[in-house]
């Protein structure tokens, strides 16, 4: 699943610097990721795993690190499948 | 005043509006001054501290309260109503956002000395998006420096200080701002651009070089992404609109007048004018409705973090920001096939040039088109549950 996060990160987030750089609990929005591009990766990740974030989800705090959406994630799909 | 005053606020803004900024609003156009007789009345009446949490000496006002006061100045003079909210809207991130004692000590500062607010969100080279900045604030030795250059910063030459975005450091990406309270004797402001302009003439928004340097301290504590979503833009388009609604009340006001004059001439016949006056008042009424609505729903939601930042609250008021800024210009153009030729005179007691000019300036200043294609990104995952 992480490694499915940050693919889609690397492609949708925008990011300055390289998605391999960051630990899972950097800030992405420090990192550099806008909240247009936030948009983008969330459109991303609901057609790779296939979910729907809910209302409640749609916040800046479950974007802001690989840590937070795989919790998140992980919430929506049931345990992770790795 | 106290928080309790009731509709006090509004009432002084209101007298104010009448006897001040409405008998200089022309000049005040025609030369683009900055209504300085408004605003030393304001601050007589000690109406530009309102916003400031009264455990720190200001009114601790609620956000409609606010914008009652801002239709009333707008009412009589549009620029006077713009710079009024503008200082209210950044009164209101200090007071939300400055914890740091400095920038405690700084709003007992505002409320004693009633100092003028200005702002200085735009950069020359990131084309008016105003959560990306080229500059940064540099630190050392528990004090900061910063450099802008701002294509805009509204009535720059006659505030007491300037909030500016900056990227938090020179290593951080552009997004990564934080907002930075300069103040007087470091702050220097170098114009390098005039106020020529259709309409709004006297907010004398001219572009500036800024330079400033203080206390560390000065830099606001919240990231200015939080600022932004949770009270910047939420309070400029609840107060932005407030000035329209100024506007378009104005218009109103001519249209009636004009309508009752014709009517006592001739008491027998409804007139065309009378018919379009009845039609512009349901306009009107949308406006207002629209307005006060929104000022009451932020304010209802003034200190729940989790709705401010959800994507429901931003889409709404976006959407308020593109209707009231077309509504007024509608009500105005209807006001003005209603007061006809003697509407259309620049020297008649119904002229409704200026509010005409104003008007237009409400789709122009963060432009509609920005703020439609946000709403049309966000609506890709918003789902309309809250």
């Amino acid at each position: 699943m992480e490694a499915q996060i940050r693919q889609i990160l690397s492609e949708q987030a925008r990011l300055p610097v390289d998605i391999g750089d960051l630990d899972d609990d950097a800030d992405l929005y420090q990192a550099g990721m806008t909240s247009h591009a936030s948009v983008s990766v969330m459109l991303a990740l609901e057609d790779a795993f296939d979910i729907e974030f809910p209302e409640s989800m749609l916040r800046k705090g479950t974007f802001e690190s690989v840590s937070a959406i795989t919790a998140a994630l992980t919430t929506l799909v049931g345990a992770p499948a790795e | 005043m106290t928080p309790s005053a009731g509709g006090r606020l509004a009432e002084e803004a209101a007298r104010i509006g009448a006897e001040v900024a409405g008998p200089a609003a022309d000049d005040v156009d025609r030369k683009a001054r900055f209504p300085i007789e408004a605003v030393e009345a304001l601050r007589s009446a000690r109406l530009l501290s309102v916003l400031i949490p009264t455990e720190l000496g200001g009114a601790g006002a609620p956000v409609s309260e606010v914008a009652g006061a801002v239709v009333g100045l707008a009412r009589h003079c549009a620029s006077t109503g713009m710079v009024y909210a503008m200082h209210q809207m950044q009164v209101a991130c200090l007071a939300r956002h400055g914890r740091s004692p400095v920038l405690q000590d700084y709003q007992r500062a505002m409320v004693e000395r009633q100092l003028l607010l200005a702002s200085a969100t735009t950069e020359v080279g990131v084309g008016g998006d105003i959560r990306s900045s080229v500059c940064a604030v540099e630190r050392r030795d528990g004090r900061f420096t910063l450099q802008k250059t701002a294509p805009v910063i509204s009535y720059g030459e006659s505030a007491d200080a300037v909030l500016a975005t900056a990227r938090r450091s020179p290593e951080s990406p552009p997004n990564d701002q934080v907002l930075v309270l300069c103040t007087v004797p470091g702050l220097a402001l170098e114009a390098i651009s005039g106020w020529d302009t259709l309409g709004f003439r006297g907010t004398c928004s001219l572009g500036f070089s800024l330079t400033a340097e203080g206390d560390e301290n000065q830099v606001l504590d919240d990231p200015f992404a939080d600022i932004a979503s949770r009270t910047m833009l939420p309070i400029s388009h609840v107060l932005w609109s407030a000035v329209w609604l100024g506007i378009a009340t104005a218009a109103v006001d001519r249209a009636r007048l004009f309508v009752r004059t014709e009517a006592r001439k001739n008491p027998a016949v409804t007139s065309p004018a009378a018919l379009r006056l009845a039609e512009l008042m349901t306009v009107f009424q949308q406006m207002e409705a629209l307005v006060q609505g929104a000022a009451r729903t932020y304010e209802d939601v003034y200190d729940d973090v989790e709705t401010l930042s959800g994507m429901g609250f931003a889409i709404a008021m976006n959407g308020l920001k593109v209707s009231s800024s077309t509504l007024v210009v509608d009500i105005v153009s209807k006001a003005l096939l209603i007061c006809g030729i003697t509407g259309y005179r620049e020297d008649s007691p119904y002229s409704l040039g200026r509010l005409l000019r104003d008007a237009y300036g409400a789709a122009i200043m963060v432009n509609n088109d920005r703020i439609i294609a946000n709403n049309a990104q966000m609506l890709l995952v918003h789902k309309g549950e809250d």
